[in-house]
């Protein structure tokens, strides 16, 4: 059976149409109230302990990174707030420490060891290997040269006095534990906290 | 995205929410201003939380940075110098101090919202069982309106995608179970989040001790011109909430807002029915309009009333 619309008719239809729509729009038709709450984003996230980078009080923080740590997943930090288990802050962190994923993320960050070699003003990118092998051949240099076991009046002192060793302000307590036996086991006296800076 | 939270009121929507499920514990934000040394930490943590990162400023020779709220700074910290009445001390000869007044500015979380009330988009703002206000920002078209409609002067309409936006009170983090990242941030624990119950306990005995200590105006700000708020300041000089960078003192949805939903609009919509009504009834009563026929317009018995009529045959 075929449907025989006229011209007339069609118009007719078309207008009850829009004339329907127009009332929806005017409310007239109740949509369905769905919630639309933002989805909490931590759901899953990989989530690691650490210390705030910045001042000496070492806040502690959570860091919070896509992927679960199978091995195809590659983390990628992407929010960072207080730990509430850490004795410091229980929680809080000041300004700067709230905004530490722009720091991880920071155009500006250094990711990787640079030398500027004396009288050049050029920083020159090195391997970590060639970085840390550098390092370790000034110290030993140094000591060798430089290293006093006795005083002048002959008592045991065991020092070196040529070389100082600058340390991190956000360490837990072991890493400042062993931090301390190494370089005090070397010998050396100078030694300071970048919270002192 | 169905939600377990119940919504409670929805914008510009006639269909009453469902309510059997409101047995929900109404939270609140308590902002003990006499605690804040405005460091910011809860504007950080506000941004870094929700993804937001305003443009960079310039500097206004004052510490308010951003100097207003934007649409992507939800919360700011207004400072105030003031002089108010000499508290607390032996020295009598005065009778002036200086006060430096540091608010944590941002969405009060109104019983009543006036921006709700005013939005004319379904579903653009909507209210949760727990007292949250949050902004759908998918169903906004940009009006405005819910700036008009706030007491406070609160929601922002982006430069970039025309949406208006402000805080949510971290919705995503509250529902489940999480305090909202400004409170978690805040070191001197000036902000404090829990049931609106707790927090006005919280807040008697503050207000309280700043009584103790001089401060005799000292009481909670939770107007309850907008039914009361979810985001509660304790004031020093709750007398004269002016003091605090133009905090309202007696806060009320615009009666604007209030002609515009409450006669114009259903007057309207009721003028639309009517018309649609009588067109209708016309219709019934007096019929189709008559087109007048062929034989009308051209005269009977010539060879043009034939082919119209064919034609209107193959058709």
């Amino acid at each position: 059976m075929t449907v025989n619309v006229t011209r007339r008719q069609f118009f007719k239809l078309g207008a009850a149409g829009v004339a329907s729509s127009s009332m929806a729009m005017m409310g007239f038709a109740p949509e369905s109230a769905e919630a639309s709450v933002r989805q909490f984003k931590l759901t899953h996230a990989k989530e690691t302990r650490n210390n705030c980078t910045y001042c000496s009080v070492g806040c502690g923080v959570l860091i919070y990174s896509h992927g679960d740590g199978s091995k195809n997943a590659r983390q990628e930090v992407f929010h960072i707030e207080g730990d509430p288990d850490h004795p410091v802050s229980r929680g809080s962190l000041c300004p700067k420490g709230s905004g530490l994923l722009d720091f991880v993320r920071s155009e500006g960050r250094l990711e990787y060891p640079q030398v500027r070699a004396p009288g050049s003003s050029e920083w020159k990118r090195v391997s970590w290997d060639e970085a840390l092998n550098k390092i370790a051949r000034y110290i030993k240099d140094d000591r060798d040269a430089n290293f006093v076991e006795r005083d002048e009046k002959g008592g045991t002192v065991n020092h070196w006095t040529t070389t100082g060793f600058l340390a991190a302000s956000g360490s837990s307590n072991e890493a400042g534990y062993i931090t301390h036996k190494v370089v005090r086991n070397l010998g050396m006296v100078a030694f300071d906290n970048q919270a002192r800076v | 995205m169905i939600n377990s939270q119940n919504i409670v009121a929805r914008s510009a929507t006639t269909l009453p929410a469902p309510h059997a499920r409101d047995n929900v514990v109404e939270v609140a934000k308590l902002i003990d201003v006499s605690k804040c040394i405005g460091c910011k930490a809860c504007q950080v943590a506000c941004m870094e939380w929700n993804d937001l990162r305003d443009d960079v400023g310039e500097c206004h020779g004052v510490y308010d940075n951003p100097m207003d709220l934007t649409a992507e700074s939800w919360t700011v910290m207004r400072f105030n110098e003031v002089e108010t009445d000499f508290v607390g001390g032996d020295d009598v000869s005065r009778e002036k101090e200086l006060s430096w007044l540091i608010r944590k500015d941002g969405c009060m979380h109104c019983a009543e919202p006036g921006c709700l009330e005013a939005c004319p988009a379904p579903g653009a703002i909507v209210q949760y069982a727990n007292g949250i206000v949050d902004f759908d920002s998918n169903n906004c078209i940009g009006c405005g309106y819910c700036i008009t409609g706030c007491p406070f002067n609160i929601p922002r309409i982006s430069e970039k995608d025309s949406k208006s936006y402000k805080c949510t009170l971290c919705s995503d983090r509250v529902n489940v179970g999480l305090e909202p990242a400004c409170v978690k941030a805040c070191p001197t624990n000036c902000i404090e989040f829990g049931s609106k119950k707790d927090m006005l306990a919280r807040a008697d005995k503050r207000v309280n001790d700043l009584k103790e200590r001089g401060y005799e105006h000292a009481g909670i700000y939770d107007p309850a011109g907008v039914g009361g708020t979810h985001v509660m300041y304790v004031l020093h000089h709750s007398d004269e909430p002016g003091l605090y960078s133009g905090l309202a003192k007696d806060p009320r949805i615009s009666p604007v807002v209030g002609a515009w939903k409450g006669i114009t609009k259903p007057i309207m919509s009721a003028i639309l029915g009517i018309t649609a009504f009588a067109g209708f009834f016309h219709y019934i009563t007096k019929g189709p309009k008559e087109e007048p026929t062929d034989e009308e317009v051209f005269g009977e018995g010539d060879d043009h009333h034939r082919v119209s009529r064919e034609e209107e045959h193959r058709s």
